[in-house]
């Protein structure tokens, strides 16, 4: 049952993380979504002091207000004191991380809590933390990624026209009198809140592998929204199963052999688009020189 | 503060090893990172920061000692390694630079820990200490690394003062670099080989995550207050110092604190306060200056809306109630109160009870604006064959603008003309 849920968590995160991922992919955020991913730090462990516990939905909140905040603070550099926006996001998470870190070592007696659980976690320890539910004993962390999970599928689904527009054609949507700004916002929260909620068992940086290397795999071969988001689920979900198998069996980082089977996934997706362009691209090259002569 | 100044007296040996080795470990960075900045590079870095960290396992694994000739060597591999691939990811792919950087960086790392994880259930105890390039262990620094990495660094920044012109005019203007016939490609690969020699030492410090501030922030700073590149570097170099003594100085007094998240978020406060407060380029400081044209903008405007009402009755330095002022021209009442008694305290208005009137200086500015509106207008109708009704708006704005030079030249170029397109007479 362990094993089960242990892929369940995997599963879940990878989910969450893919379908968010594409958007910051086809949005260019890839690295925003990094930052955000990095700067909730200080809002899980000051709302995990003040709530004193992790499934608190406060916490959800407290690291949706991190995101947008951290957004807004790279926006505001990049936008108004001109600074270049990699400087920007930079600048601005390596604070906000330090911040956090800072947090833990002031309240490392009061909170069970440390650095390596927060960069890479420990997905290993799901099963152990329990919550009754409906008669049935669940793990507390894959109740609140499925609750993450819902609200996400939710939010994509019903307002899917919203999000295609605002990501390929913001003129129009703004034209037309969507608002970019308040999607991006909206984005960059459920980006915090899949960060809060999957911490505990991938950490910090793994998430990021999470959210953006099964996505821009599934980007690489594929040529609409629909078929992108079902590959890099897919994909997700692939990652995370391959990675639990050969992490028992090398008896190393459960997470880390998720982010790494999903970093393989890529590679084989990079070489596959290579061919297909060296395909596609060499007769024509080879028309054109005919043309020219 | 007895023991502030113990500390900066340096009496202390553990003292002395951990303030040199936090400056040390970071000086290249901040020297190279102000290159990488200028380049718009700052967040490769960051996936060499993350990258190093496979390097370093896999240089234990194989050799099975922590001795830094043989950790360092393994890091620069891989850390070189993303970069390369960061460039084939966006070169070969439809995927955007930073996007190839945060895939990178986190399989990168993902592998690191897969390979940190092995490590350390094969259980060879030797390992402790490998995760101190994770967080950054300046504390713990010992007296014979200090010297590797001050060999390092010096090595670094010699590299980079001797090919300082060089890497001045990549940074700024590769093309022309490319036409005078240095080897731009040769050039960025030192640059970029610099760099990461930088970050693997700098890592020690302060850790994978945080490693990309110590490149950037320092150089961010510094942007702030020159536009030389000497001083930037120096500046850079400067704040980092400042920073790191101060982290030093931090965990030296509260010791559960760690030294390099200190440090990033000094160096951050330090970056945060320059770009808010920095003369010239600061954000307060540009402010100001907007709300000084503005609120010059607005001053000529009742200045000029007097004028324009004493010529409807020719009675220029008549007193006219606040309310005809506003039927002239419409401005929110926040604004004209504090304006007007500007301009009775510099001279060009005085007040009644019965309202405002223009002192003779009023009387001239006002005129001159005006006339200055109608010079233009008679311009863009005469020599950029505008129709009369386009003119307005465009003199409305460059009347505050126009120098008693330009003024002149007008004239001259319309041979003095007596009245503008509306055929209202322009004033002299």
């Amino acid at each position: 049952m362990n094993d089960f849920y242990i892929i369940l968590t995997g599963i879940l995160v990878a989910v969450s993380c893919s379908i968010l991922g594409t958007f910051l992919v086809l949005r260019k955020m890839a690295m925003v979504g990094d930052a955000i991913s990095h700067a909730v730090l200080p809002g899980i462990v000051l709302s995990f002091f003040i709530t004193g516990s992790r499934e608190s939905i406060w916490m959800l909140i407290g690291a949706g207000l991190m995101g947008v905040f951290t957004t807004l603070i790279i926006e505001w550099l990049h936008k108004k004191t001109k600074l270049q926006e990699d400087a920007s996001i930079g600048v601005t998470f390596t604070f906000l991380f330090a911040l956090g870190v800072l947090l833990i070592s002031y309240f490392a007696e009061n909170i069970d809590l440390d650095q390596e659980c927060v960069l890479y976690g420990e997905i290993a320890y799901v099963p152990l933390n329990t919550i009754m539910l409906f008669g049935l004993e669940l793990p507390k962390a894959i109740v609140m990624l499925a609750v993450v999970l819902i609200l996400i599928t939710a939010v994509i689904f019903f307002f899917y026209k919203e999000w295609v527009i605002t990501t390929f054609d913001a003129p129009y949507a703004a034209s037309i009198g969507m608002s970019t700004v308040l999607w991006n916002y909206i984005l960059m929260s459920m980006v915090s809140f899949t960060t809060v909620a999957s911490f505990e068992s991938v950490g910090a940086i793994l998430v990021v592998a999470f959210l953006v290397v099964p996505a821009s795999a599934a980007y690489l071969i594929t040529d609409s929204l629909p078929k992108t988001l079902f590959f890099a689920v897919l994909f997700g979900i692939i990652s995370s199963v391959a990675g639990y198998y050969s992490a028992s069996i090398l008896d190393v980082s459960i997470s880390g052999a998720m982010a790494t089977a999903a970093g393989i996934i890529f590679i084989i997706c990079f070489i596959l688009q290579w061919i297909q362009k060296q395909i596609h691209t060499s007769p024509s090259i080879l028309q054109a020189e005919e043309q020219d002569v | 503060m007895k023991e502030l100044i113990r500390f900066l007296l340096l009496e202390d040996p553990n003292v002395r090893t951990v303030v040199f080795g936090t400056i040390l470990l970071n000086l290249s960075a901040s020297v190279v990172g102000s290159f990488a900045f200028l380049q718009k590079k700052s967040l490769s870095g960051d996936a060499v920061a993350h990258s190093i960290l496979p390097g370093i396992c896999m240089a234990f694994i194989f050799f099975q000692t922590k001795s830094l000739w043989v950790l360092l060597p393994g890091a620069f591999v891989t850390g070189w390694l993303s970069l390369y691939l960061v460039d084939l990811i966006s070169r070969h792919s439809k995927l955007k630079q930073d996007t190839a950087i945060a895939v990178v960086l986190s399989v990168f790392f993902a592998v690191g820990i897969i390979l940190l994880t092995y490590i350390q259930h094969s259980g060879s105890g030797a390992q402790s200490g490998l995760d101190s390039f994770l967080f950054g262990k300046a504390a713990a620094l010992l007296e014979k690394d200090l010297i590797t990495y001050a060999i390092i660094s010096l090595l670094v920044i010699g590299v980079t003062v001797f090919f300082f012109k060089e890497f001045m005019l990549i940074s700024f203007d590769a093309t022309y670099a490319g036409s005078i016939g240095l080897p731009v490609r040769g050039l960025q690969l030192v640059l970029t080989t610099l760099t990461v020699i930088a970050i693997v030492t700098g890592i020690q410090s302060v850790g994978v995550v945080l490693m990309s501030a110590m490149l950037i922030t320092p150089a961010v700073a510094a942007r702030y207050w020159t536009d030389d590149l000497k001083q930037l570097l120096i500046l850079a170099v400067f704040f980092n110092t400042i920073a790191a003594i101060m982290g030093a100085y931090i965990s030296y007094r509260y010791p559960s604190m760690p030294t390099g998240p200190w440090i990033v978020v000094v160096i951050s406060l330090f970056a945060f306060a320059s770009i808010l407060f920095a003369p010239k380029k600061g954000l307060v400081y540009s402010m100001y200056r907007v709300f000084k044209h503005k609120s010059l903008i607005l001053k000529e405007n009742i200045l000029k809306a007097l004028y324009q009402l004493g010529e409807q009755d020719n009675g220029f330095r008549d007193t006219r109630a606040l309310n005809k002022l506003l039927a002239k021209r419409n401005l929110p009442l926040w604004q004209v109160y504090p304006a007007l008694y500007r301009l009775m305290f510099e001279g060009y208005l005085q007040h009644t009870s019965k309202g405002w009137a223009l002192t003779s200086e009023g009387m001239e500015r006002g005129k001159r604006i005006v006339r200055l509106h109608r010079l233009w207008e008679m311009y863009l109708s005469k020599n950029l064959l505008l129709a009369s009704d386009h003119v307005h708006d465009d003199a409305e704005t460059i009347e505050h603008i126009l120098t008693p030079e330009l003024e002149s030249r007008l004239e001259k170029s319309l041979n003095f003309p007596e009245v503008d397109p509306h055929s209202s007479k322009i004033p002299r």
